[in-house]
């Protein structure tokens, strides 16, 4: 069906609508990254097989299966929602699936024991709207995102979908829409922060025939994955999104970048585009409009620099992604040298919404400088690992505490990561940090892509700076010297004290390359190389000094430097990390106590990890007498 | 020098698929590369004949991006996700493992070229880490001790 005027959307819609509020019952099973991990397919597999077996595959009956994205609980997966009712079944089994549909689907009730366990209070929570991870979210570009089938146009519709566009296409002017955006303070969200609606005006104004939108979805920080769940679960979001950004700016022609990594948001976001393009939203003479606009997608070659805004229209390009410069403004000179909108794919899923919306709600919504809400994926040695979406200037202890239920295992916080490689730590003392663009700019980390990295008292943050300096040291696509051979050194240094090599000055050292690599660098993935390193040593300078001066690794991570034991007197025998024990070094009978051979030993903690009763302990290994000596004189 | 002769008829239909032109060709190299498994010489040349880039050229990107190889690979692919989040719970220990039992070379082909071992920035599957890829199925909370189980080989080695 071609929707060729404003009339027949909104036909669309209203019959879109009228079928969704006459399903009595829809079963949504994720089949997000996570669920999939655990075996969503399956699930997904059993739903439509006991339909069809009870006669209800066809939807006659107001009951429907649906694969969706992601629905954020990831720890709790496979998950299965079952709408409008809100009940949120967690790690459910194929062979729970019947269960699911005589007693929910056909007798309407609840299966108590598929359903949430509050890990805090252990009382069962049957509804979504009353799970703490879930209560205090706030979802506006994730606002379909397993709500919706990504492959059913008529299901986001029924959501929503391109009421913003058909808003900014039918009563707005270019200007306005521009004007609209500037005044909602949307932000980027790939991690900058720079204005939207600013971007959109210098493109708008740049001379020039030929313009483009470009989509970044080559979310390359680790421990980030908010992009791909939209581009998976919503695409039409971001499709509408670049729709209205093709119409303020002036542009025919617009590219989804994504990752390599993520084949399946390449196979969602393909078939929404076709979709779109069948129902004329894509395409010439859009929704009877006259504007012409298409998008092609790119996919990525797997190189986390192309995320950097001008290596990413090289690689567009078919050429190896090396950034320019940045007095090159990609609006006034991007892809192909045109003017061009580059936004991050959480952005593009903002715009619709804002559009149909309005600025103000928007706007409403936030902090001063910060406004809206953002998507962060919450992973680490937290509880509730997962993808939510909050108000800006959110309290860090809200997010880890009440969503995030806590850190896993009853061990101790000690520092949330934010900002990916580019990025730092926020310690303990300022978990009541408000989150927004300014205040984890002004504590030495950033906004970054949303990754929040939670750290218990198990990490050590010279292996974590030394993490991120070695994944940099790989990435840098080696154009210029100061990020090149800046990384390498610095990955020296770090080995060095991870692994028992480290001399006096090493600290100094570090920082004054630090400092060389962050002014002399041509793009920003050199210049902020140094955060993760200078973040660390802001707040845990002491544990980079017992690195140093003695050789200790106070989280017992560094192996060079640390030595398990078995604590007799305690060990029980449980046999446990004997289990674990990747080289067979624990010895013992099962209830008797265990001894480690410290030959055999790697010291890789497995053992430590399992342990139940906190019957093994590390300490700092004994140096040689070699060692000592290049501690002392440097 | 390829020591195989490399049959290039799936190439003509891959590059049929894409307009001749330069900002086709990482497009085309993915396709290769899912095609052969990795880039084979002659299908490099017959890539910049065909889009008229400079073998040079086709060979800088082949080497830039992580995605393509140039060496065959194994026959079972394995990735090791070493995500932020897969770090910190415990993705070092996998590898570490990985490298005691199936001994890796340089490109992370095993000596018997069963699998082939890479790693993986992140897969965007945090919230299950530490994950490993087998053969496109993701494995979540995976353990040093269980990466026998998920390669399906003896507790001794593989080829051992």
């Amino acid at each position: 069906m071609r929707l060729a005027s404003r009339e027949r959307y909104e036909e669309f819609r209203l019959k879109a609508t009228e079928r969704l509020a006459g399903l009595r019952c829809r079963v949504m099973v994720c089949t997000g990254p996570g669920c999939l991990a655990n075996g969503a397919r399956e699930v997904a597999q059993a739903v439509e097989e006991g339909l069809r077996e009870r006669g209800l595959l066809d939807g006659r009956q107001g009951v429907e299966g649906k694969c969706t994205g992601c629905h954020g609980l990831c720890e709790a997966g496979p998950l299965v929602a079952i709408e409008p009712a809100g009940i949120l079944y967690v790690r459910v089994k194929p062979r729970n699936v019947a269960d699911i549909l005589e007693r929910t689907v056909l007798g309407g009730e609840v299966v108590e024991r598929l359903i949430y366990k509050n890990p805090a209070t252990g009382g069962r929570v049957p509804h979504y709207r009353d799970i703490p991870f879930y209560k205090n979210q706030t979802r506006i570009s994730m606002r379909n995102v397993g709500r919706v089938d990504p492959y059913d146009l008529q299901d986001a519709v029924a959501h929503g979908a391109y009421a913003g566009a058909v808003r900014a296409l039918f009563e707005m002017t270019p200007e306005q829409v521009v004007d609209e955006v500037s005044r909602s303070g949307l932000r980027g969200r790939g991690g900058a922060g720079f204005h939207t609606g600013r971007k959109w005006a210098a493109c708008r104004k740049a001379r020039g025939d030929v313009k483009y939108v470009i989509c970044n979805g080559d979310e390359g920080d680790p421990g980030a994955f908010k992009d791909r769940a939209i581009m998976e679960g919503d695409p039409h979001s971001v499709l509408e999104g670049m729709i209205i950004g093709a119409y303020a700016v002036g542009a025919r022609e617009g590219y989804i970048y994504v990752r390599d990594e993520y084949p399946l948001a390449v196979l969602s976001l393909q078939a929404a585009i076709e979709a779109a393009r069948e129902a004329g939203l894509l395409g010439q003479d859009i929704l009877g409009t006259g504007m012409m606009f298409d998008i092609r997608i790119s996919r990525g070659g797997g190189a986390f620099v192309c995320g950097e805004s001008s290596a990413l229209m090289r690689s567009i390009e078919g050429k190896v992604g090396e950034p320019r410069a940045k007095y090159i403004h990609g609006t006034e000179r991007g892809l192909h040298d045109c003017p061009t909108v580059l936004n991050n794919v959480e952005t593009w899923a903002h715009v619709g919404a804002i559009l149909a919306h309005g600025a103000e709600w928007f706007a409403a919504m936030g902090t001063p400088k910060s406004r809206g809400t953002k998507a962060f994926s919450l992973v680490g040695k937290v509880r509730n690992t997962g993808l939510i979406e909050l108000p800006m200037g959110t309290p860090l202890r809200r997010i880890i505490e009440d969503i995030g239920g806590g850190i896993r295992g009853g061990r101790r916080f000690k520092a949330v990561q934010t900002g990916g490689p580019s990025g730092g730590v926020i310690p303990e003392a300022l978990l009541d940090l408000p989150v927004d663009y300014e205040q984890l700019t002004e504590h030495g980390s950033m906004m970054g892509s949303g990754g929040m990295i939670v750290m218990d008292d198990r990490t050590c943050m010279v292996d974590v700076a030394r993490y991120f300096i070695r994944f940099l040291n790989e990435e840098s696509c080696g154009k210029c010297v100061p990020c090149r051979e800046g990384l390498l050194q610095m990955l020296h240094l770090l080995d060095g004290l991870c692994e028992g090599r480290g001399r006096p000055g090493d600290i100094e050292r570090i920082e004054r390359l630090a400092r060389g690599m962050a002014w002399g660098s041509l793009c920003d993935l050199g210049r902020s190389a140094p955060n993760p390193v200078l973040s660390t040593l802001r707040h845990f300078r002491e544990e980079y000094e017992a690195h140093v001066r003695d050789g200790a690794c106070p989280a017992g991570v560094c192996r060079a430097l640390t030595e398990y034991e078995i604590v007799t007197e305690t060990c029980d025998g449980c046999h446990l990390c004997v289990k674990a024990c990747p080289t067979d070094a624990i010895a013992g009978k099962p209830k008797q106590r265990h001894v480690i051979d410290q030959g055999k030993c790697i010291a890789c903690g497995e053992c430590y990890n399992v342990c139940p009763i906190d019957a093994i302990r590390h300490r700092a290994k004994p140096r040689g007498p070699a060692e000592r000596a290049v501690g002392a004189t440097g | 020098m390829d020591p195989v002769a490399v049959d290039l008829a799936p190439l003509r239909d891959i590059l049929a698929r894409y307009a001749a032109e330069e900002p086709s060709l990482i497009q085309v190299l993915q396709d290769v590369q899912r095609q052969y498994r990795y880039l084979p010489r002659p299908a490099l040349q017959e890539v910049s004949k065909a889009l008229g880039v400079p073998l040079a050229r086709v060979c800088s990107v082949a080497t830039f991006y992580k995605a393509f190889s140039l060496v065959p690979q194994g026959e079972h692919l394995v990735h090791v996700c070493t995500g932020t989040a897969c770090h910190i719970r415990g993705a070092p220990q996998i590898l570490d493992e990985m490298g005691r039992r199936l001994r890796p070379d340089a490109n992370g082909n095993t000596p018997d070229l069963r699998f082939t071992i890479k790693t993986v920035n992140c897969v965007g599957a945090c919230a299950m880490a530490p994950v490993v890829i087998v053969d496109g199925r993701y494995h979540g909370g995976v353990q040093a001790t269980k990466v026998t189980k998920i390669l399906g080989i003896e507790k001794g080695g593989a080829g051992s």
